[in-house]
């Protein structure tokens, strides 16, 4: 493995978190359980979405083969998506949705937080205009977390049972893989085992909050990582590429 | 002179008729039909769009659209809430929408097939929705007239946003130029409906006129439609879909064909292609939210008890 080889993989590890997880909310847009909550989902998916352009857009000019963001993002064979398990599991209902997005936010927050200082300029500069978007992601899931776990009996029940449903992908998050140590030690990456202690502080303290159960340790799954996904990687990616597989080589 | 004449003779001197003026029942009624309805048009509009985001075909597409139908719940919102300065309810007009009792515009019953109508809505429905809307921004009732102004100056973003993207599969490949023609093709004729039935078979027309809410006629504005986006589409070199389109000279704007009424008639009372399916869909958005509504009430009416716990703790 070059380092340019694992620069690309990991712009590519954080790129198609940000591009899953915006496609996934982007599903929702139009369907929301309140028009102001449909316009935040769309919000939170439009910041994604553009952290997912800038990322796609480096990781082209470090492949360096002359592709664009939209090939990188739109052509690769799904065990080339290097995104955690967590971002491609379907939105279910609004309980589902704001518990993978609450897990996901208290990761990204303290992810970027920590690229802030990364040695290259590009990740970090990424990072500093990321990081004020993902500060009002984390704020309005944990709001919404605490709003249903102290909500009704009904929105406590069903907020529990998809944080239990979800746990097991939260784990991949914080555990480091070849890329992960090889970024970290360059000092170009986050230092996962460095972050995790504050994600597990934010996330124990807003379930306390929302007066919800830390589910138990259980089996914690991984592999998006490293290309081997769920079985929703491949429908998202139906959807997803449909346009560029079935009119390849076009401009639009 | 009777509060009546009164009222006509502000709005007759372009007074800015405001919330907590009098106001005849009629046309505070008038209003609210009119508001919410279109209202409901912004909160449907963003279903046959909404459907292409997660298939849009680029990046920068998908951002675009994205934005653009946020935009339009937006819209939504401010409709509404103009709406309820004339003592109407979210919730109540949103009952009306769902039971069929309240009506939103018929073109959000058409199918969006493939991305070229999504150019296509964006340049042929929303530019069609301008030239209702323009003239709005002037309407008597001062909350409409300002929730019109910050709506145009989004709805002629979209517009352009929609004929670049016509533009670009008309300079692109045949497959593309096929696609943007068949989408004209399916948008024409409903975007000319968009305007309403013709002048003669308009039963609110002259009141509204007089009201200063309607400033031009039906037909008048789908004369400046038809003016404005026939040489849109020549220059596209897409062709469209009314062989009676002719220029007269004598007249300076152009003739065009018969539009077919019965369809439209049709499609106001619900056959339309996807009229059942609209409704459908936002009903199911709502009841499956109730739970969350209820939860978000319920947590704000503990907090507030908890806050005034503590404040009369700290009282004591």
């Amino acid at each position: 493995m070059t380092d340019k080889e694992a620069l690309y993989q990991y712009v590519l590890q954080i790129g198609d978190n940000a591009l899953i997880l915006g496609q996934r909310l982007g599903e929702w847009c139009g369907h929301g359980p309140v028009l102001e909550q449909d316009i935040a989902m769309t919000n939170i998916a439009l910041d994604l979405m553009g952290q997912a352009r800038s990322l796609m857009s480096y990781a082209a000019e470090i492949e360096g083969k002359g592709r664009t963001e939209d090939q990188v993002a739109f052509l690769r064979k799904e065990n080339e998506y290097r995104n955690v398990l967590l971002v491609e599991q379907p939105n279910e209902d609004f309980a589902y949705t704001i518990v993978r997005q609450f897990l996901f936010d208290s990761f990204h927050y303290y992810f970027q937080e920590a690229l802030l200082q990364s040695k290259d300029e590009r990740l970090a500069a990424i990072a500093a205009k990321s990081i004020k978007e993902i500060r009002y992601h984390l704020k309005y899931s944990s709001e919404w977390m605490i709003r249903l776990g102290d909500g009704t009996e009904v929105s406590h029940a069903k907020i529990q049972t998809a944080l239990d449903d979800l746990w097991m992908f939260s784990g991949e998050l914080t555990t480091p893989n070849e890329y992960d140590l090889k970024m970290a030690e360059a000092g170009i990456g986050a230092d996962l085992n460095a972050i995790k202690p504050a994600i597990q502080e934010k996330v124990a303290e807003i379930l306390k909050i929302a007066t919800l159960q830390v589910p138990a340790d259980e089996w914690m799954q991984s592999g998006g990582k490293e290309g081997r996904h769920t079985e929703n990687m491949g429908f998202i990616l139906s959807e997803m590429q449909y346009m560029q597989r079935a009119y390849p080589n076009m401009e639009w | 002179m009777t509060q009546e004449q009164k009222f006509q003779a502000k709005i007759d001197e372009e007074i800015r008729i405001e919330p907590k003026d009098w106001m005849p029942e009629a046309y505070r009624k008038t209003l609210i039909r009119q508001i919410s309805q279109h209202a409901h048009s912004e909160i449907v509009g963003m279903l046959p769009e909404g459907n292409w985001i997660t298939r849009a075909p680029s990046l920068r597409r998908k951002v675009a659209l994205l934005a653009k139908v946020q935009d339009e719940a937006g819209h939504g919102l401010y409709l509404y809430s103009a709406a309820e300065t004339l003592g109407a309810e979210r919730d109540d007009m949103i009952e009306d929408l769902h039971s069929g009792k309240a009506k939103y515009s018929s073109i959000f019953n058409y199918p969006t097939l493939t991305w070229a109508d999504i150019g296509a809505i964006g340049w042929l429905v929303d530019g069609a929705a301008i030239m209702n809307q323009v003239p709005l921004c002037r309407c008597s009732y001062g909350p409409y007239a300002r929730a019109m102004v910050r709506v145009c100056k989004e709805e002629s973003f979209h517009q352009r946003q929609g004929y670049e993207i016509m533009l670009t599969l008309a300079k692109g490949t045949e497959e593309q130029k096929a696609m943007a023609q068949d989408a004209l093709n399916r948008w024409w004729w409903p975007s000319l409906m968009m305007f309403g039935p013709n002048d003669k078979d308009s039963k609110h027309t002259q009141q509204s006129m007089d009201w200063k809410i309607k400033r031009f006629t039906n037909d008048e504005l789908r004369q400046r439609f038809v003016d404005m986006t026939v040489p849109q589409a020549e220059y596209l070199g897409l062709t469209v879909p009314d062989p009676d389109i002719k220029w007269n000279e004598e007249e300076g704007h152009y003739d065009f064909g018969k539009i077919n009424w019965e369809e439209f008639w049709n499609v106001v009372k619900g056959n339309g292609p996807c009229n059942k399916q609209r409704i459908r869909a936002r009903k199911k958005a709502y009841d499956d939210g109730a739970w969350v509504r209820e939860a978000a009430m319920a947590y704000a009416e503990k907090r507030r008890k908890r806050s005034e716990a503590e404040a009369g703790i700290k009282v004591a």
